[in-house]
């Protein structure tokens, strides 16, 4: 399939997804969910929860063959012409079951209030690898829309036929087909009764061009929002099963802690208590929380520590644990030759600090044994990977394991482990009952995974008319997304090295690109300052991409980058290319000579992800973005000492409030003639590198470390 | 332990010192209360007591006897939203809504004790409550909205 998600592009800084052995995700597939129960029998059994057995008396097995393109895959009419749509992406917030139930009801004409989305359950909807990586709205939304489409199409098809006449009199509408010649029509549900599901996705169906879209494109409201308002929607966290206990784990007081000793023998005694132990995981459950925690609060462990590295020595750890290679290269040299003989030389490096993802719903599982079946319900932005991590921890097929995501409170690419699924099924698995686990805040910025630290070393130069000759550009451990220069040089030297970090890392929202955006964009403005050029000239000169260079100008222009400065303010922007999306952004930051602190006054930002599919929803990951990255600009870090986190809380890890926010506009640009991108992660990647600048603006101080305002660090 | 949540009477056997966050979630099944830090600094579980906005997670059960608690589900009246609640779907002023809640009932204390605020009495009343999607430009807007709907 021309839109199938590429399998190459995973990042060395998508660490989770390798400690999990699943850098090499199967190239399967829907053919699999089809076939595995064998034919016919396969989709009464998988659609049994939601559709009627009757669908299976037309079954054309020769169709079926090709499941993997099939239609009812991906969607089914049902008769009262209700329509469900099926796919293995989940909603953490984005607002993809609002994006692209718009994009079937646009192909399919039909409302958009009809449509129910199955998303993220391993026995309902296609394999699917997960949700991150922006991949929704560039693969996703055109795979619903070619299926949806070609329901429509073997809709109108079937109407012709019925009423003997040609497929051009009749016309697709709100759910029905119309006969234009005789004014008769029939609705979507009278016409599937259930029937021909099965029939193939054309690939090469015509879709219609986004300036004639009516649903998608506009701003519908969040089509399960009503659900949050008022408290009813069920979070993983909110599940209740008859019988069901609560679980509470002991964690290590250390990274690199090892159980030597367990007294259990207090909590063993409270009533309704169990104490499960299998090998040096150790956890309790009991009915109620406050039991299960006071069991865990009886028992006593002895530990033994091991050294670790602190925060005080992180980059010099990383710099030194570093894979080296790429030193003979002939770009290296030529990199350092054209350095060597440039007017302008420009050489500095930046710290990049762990920082945690902190959703505000934490973790969380339930794990139910119901006689060979797994039935695990969780918050996980990859619902089938954690369905082949339950796999390998229980030696049991994945067709007895099913995975239901319920809409989750958030993830920020911190949830794409199964570590409270298999925690709960272990629990639930030892207690004979089932189990819900919950991680405590305190858990979750302790034993999830971080965002990496990292040093990056940046070595440039330009020639006196301002233009880049050399670029040599150096990431340790922090990761390679983002890391390829979008400005024209002469000599390019480029590398990532991986490190040996001490903390548990993985993928983080837009992976390594803020942090190395934070880099080249800070370096590229200190080149311009150093040219006394103006900083948004110096960019237009040595970019290539128009896309680039006019989300630049919008920024700037909105924000008036030209005008007039007050006192102690100062101007700083940046832009970045990234999975499709073009963004730049302003910073006015205002400094305080007396109390040396900085604040900031407004941010701009500009961003094209080629045709927008629901603008409210597009400004609101924006919005979203361009404040989350306020955080780990200016305050966001983890600190750790000898293996222990010392701030994991809220009180402790600074994260934006409402007093925080700074005037903010956004500014989208629509280019319905470029394919939609996605849009939930490259925003987020200019705001440290234009406040870093507008910080420099108005202090001539550079602050090359990210959070910037932290002092002592 | 006898409690009155959303205008019912509740007898509770549960110890003193249990979170109103547990009774709640746990024994009334009323789980629109979120758990978010355990130690009221993020406002996911704010609760209406006696009108008051509080943390539900840092509050014993024994705090509230014959006191007047109000929860997210006690907020809509028959299935009516209440303002606020309309003026939070109009503004989309939620992403992936486990904040909401707390949001919500925070809000409504702000608007019934001050019908008009200005922006920085918003922000200044919703200072405790965290929304790590970050869309707050968006909740102050809707907090704007319900109070010139009310």
């Amino acid at each position: 399939m021309k839109d199938q998600e590429p399998n190459d592009i995973l990042y060395p800084e998508q660490y989770e997804l390798y400690e999990n052995g699943q850098s090499l995700i199967k190239p399967h597939t829907r053919r699999r969910f089809f076939t595995l129960l064998g034919g016919g029998v396969a989709a009464a059994f998988t659609f049994s929860d939601v559709l009627s057995r009757e669908v299976l008396s037309s079954l054309d097995l020769q169709e079926l063959r090709e499941a993997e393109d099939s239609i009812a895959a991906w969607l089914h009419v049902h008769e009262d012409g209700k329509v469900t749509v099926y796919t293995g992406k989940v909603e953490v917030g984005q607002n993809i079951r609002t994006s692209l139930a718009q994009a079937v009801a646009e192909e399919l004409e039909c409302d958009v209030h009809s449509i129910e989305m199955i998303m993220g359950d391993t026995f309902l909807t296609p394999y699917d690898r997960g949700t991150f990586g922006s991949r929704t709205t560039p693969y996703m939304a055109p795979q619903l829309r070619k299926a949806a489409a070609s329901l429509r199409v073997y809709f109108e098809q079937s109407a012709a036929k019925q009423w003997k006449t040609d497929v051009k009199n009749v016309k697709a509408q709100k759910g029905s087909i119309l006969n234009t010649r005789s004014g008769r029509s029939v609705s979507y549900g009278r016409l599937s009764e259930g029937r021909k599901l099965l029939h193939p996705v054309n690939e090469e169906v015509s879709l219609k061009s986004a300036s004639d879209w009516k649903v998608a494109g506009s701003s519908i409201p969040k089509i399960n929002g009503e659900d949050f308002v008022t408290g009813r929607h069920i979070y993983t966290s909110d599940m209740t099963l008859p019988d069901m206990l609560h679980g509470k784990l002991l964690r290590p007081p250390a990274y690199g802690a090892r159980l030597v000793n367990l007294d259990a023998r207090r909590a063993e005694a409270m009533s309704g208590v169990q104490v499960h132990r299998i090998g040096d995981f150790v956890g309790v459950t009991a009915a109620d929380i406050s039991t299960a925690e006071s069991a865990l609060f009886a028992l006593r462990a002895e530990w033994e520590f091991t050294q670790q590295p602190s925060r005080s020595e992180i980059f010099q750890h990383l710099k030194k644990h570093a894979s080296v290679s790429g030193e003979e290269d002939a770009s290296k040299k030529a990199a350092e030759t054209m350095f060597q003989q440039s007017a302008n030389k420009l050489e500095q490096s930046f710290e990049i600090h762990y920082i945690a993802h902190a959703p505000l719903e934490p973790r969380a599982a339930l794990a139910q044994w119901d006689g060979d079946i797994l039935n695990v319900w969780t918050g996980t932005q990859r619902p089938f990977g954690v369905q082949e991590e339950l796999e390998r921890e229980f030696n049991i097929s994945k067709e007895k394991i099913r995975v239901r995501m319920p809409d989750t409170g958030s993830g920020y690419g911190g949830k794409h482990t199964g570590d409270a699924a298999i925690e709960a099924a272990r629990l639930a698995k030892s207690a004979g009952k089932p189990v819900k686990l919950v991680w405590t805040r305190e858990e979750e910025f302790t034993w999830a995974y971080f965002r990496p630290a990292g040093l990056i070393e940046v070595r440039s130069s330009t020639d006196t008319t301002g233009h880049l000759q050399s670029w040599e550009f150096h990431n340790y451990n922090s990761g390679g997304a983002g890391i390829r220069s979008m400005y024209r040089s002469k000599a390019d030297h480029t590398r990532f090295h991986s490190s040996n970090s001490p903390l548990r890392q993985g993928s983080y929202r837009a992976l390594a690109t803020p942090a190395n955006t934070f880099a080249r964009e800070s370096q590229i403005n200190d080149h311009a300052i150093l040219l006394k050029e103006d900083p948004l000239s110096f960019r237009l000169k040595n970019l290539e991409d128009p896309r680039l260079k006019h989300v630049l100008q919008v920024a700037a222009d909105t924000f008036g980058w030209k005008s007039s400065k007050k006192e102690n303010t100062g101007y700083g922007l940046a832009c970045c290319f990234d999975k499709g999306g073009y963004m730049a952004t302003c910073a006015e930051v205002q400094y305080n000579a007396e109390n040396k602190e900085v604040k900031v006054i407004k941010l701009v930002g500009a961003f094209d992800c080629g045709t927008i599919v629901n603008p409210k929803h597009l400004e609101s990951q924006i919005m979203g973005c361009m404040l989350q990255g306020l955080g780990f600009s200016l305050y966001e870090y983890i600190d750790f000492r000898d293996g222990k986190i010392l701030n994991p809380s809220f009180s402790h890890y600074k994260i934006p409030r409402f007093q925080d926010m700074p005037d903010i506009k956004i500014v989208m640009v629509d280019r319905k003639d470029e394919p939609a991108a996605g849009a939930g992660e490259t925003p987020i990647t200019c705001v440290a590198p234009a406040i870093r600048n507008a910080i420099f603006d108005a202090t001539k101080e550079k602050i090359n470390r990210l959070p910037m305002l932290v002092k002592g660090l | 332990m006898e409690l009155k949540v959303n205008g019912k009477n509740q007898s509770l056997d549960v110890p003193a010192h249990t979170p109103l966050l547990q009774a709640l979630r746990e024994s009334l099944q009323l789980t629109g209360t979120k758990y978010g830090c355990g130690e009221g600094a993020c406002g996911a579980c704010m609760v209406l007591v006696d009108g008051t906005p509080t943390p539900s997670c840092i509050t014993p059960v024994s705090n509230v006897r014959n006191r007047e608690v109000i929860t997210i589900e006690g907020i809509s009246v028959n299935g009516k939203l209440h303002a606020v609640q309309k003026a939070f779907l109009a503004e989309e002023a939620l992403q992936c809504g486990y904040c909401t809640p707390g949001m919500i009932i925070s809000a409504v204390a702000l608007l019934n004790k001050n019908p008009e605020p200005t922006e920085s009495q918003i922000k200044e009343a919703m200072q405790r409550n965290v929304c790590r999607c970050c869309v707050y430009p968006y909740i102050v807007k809707a907090i704007q909205t319900a109070s010139k709907m009310k």
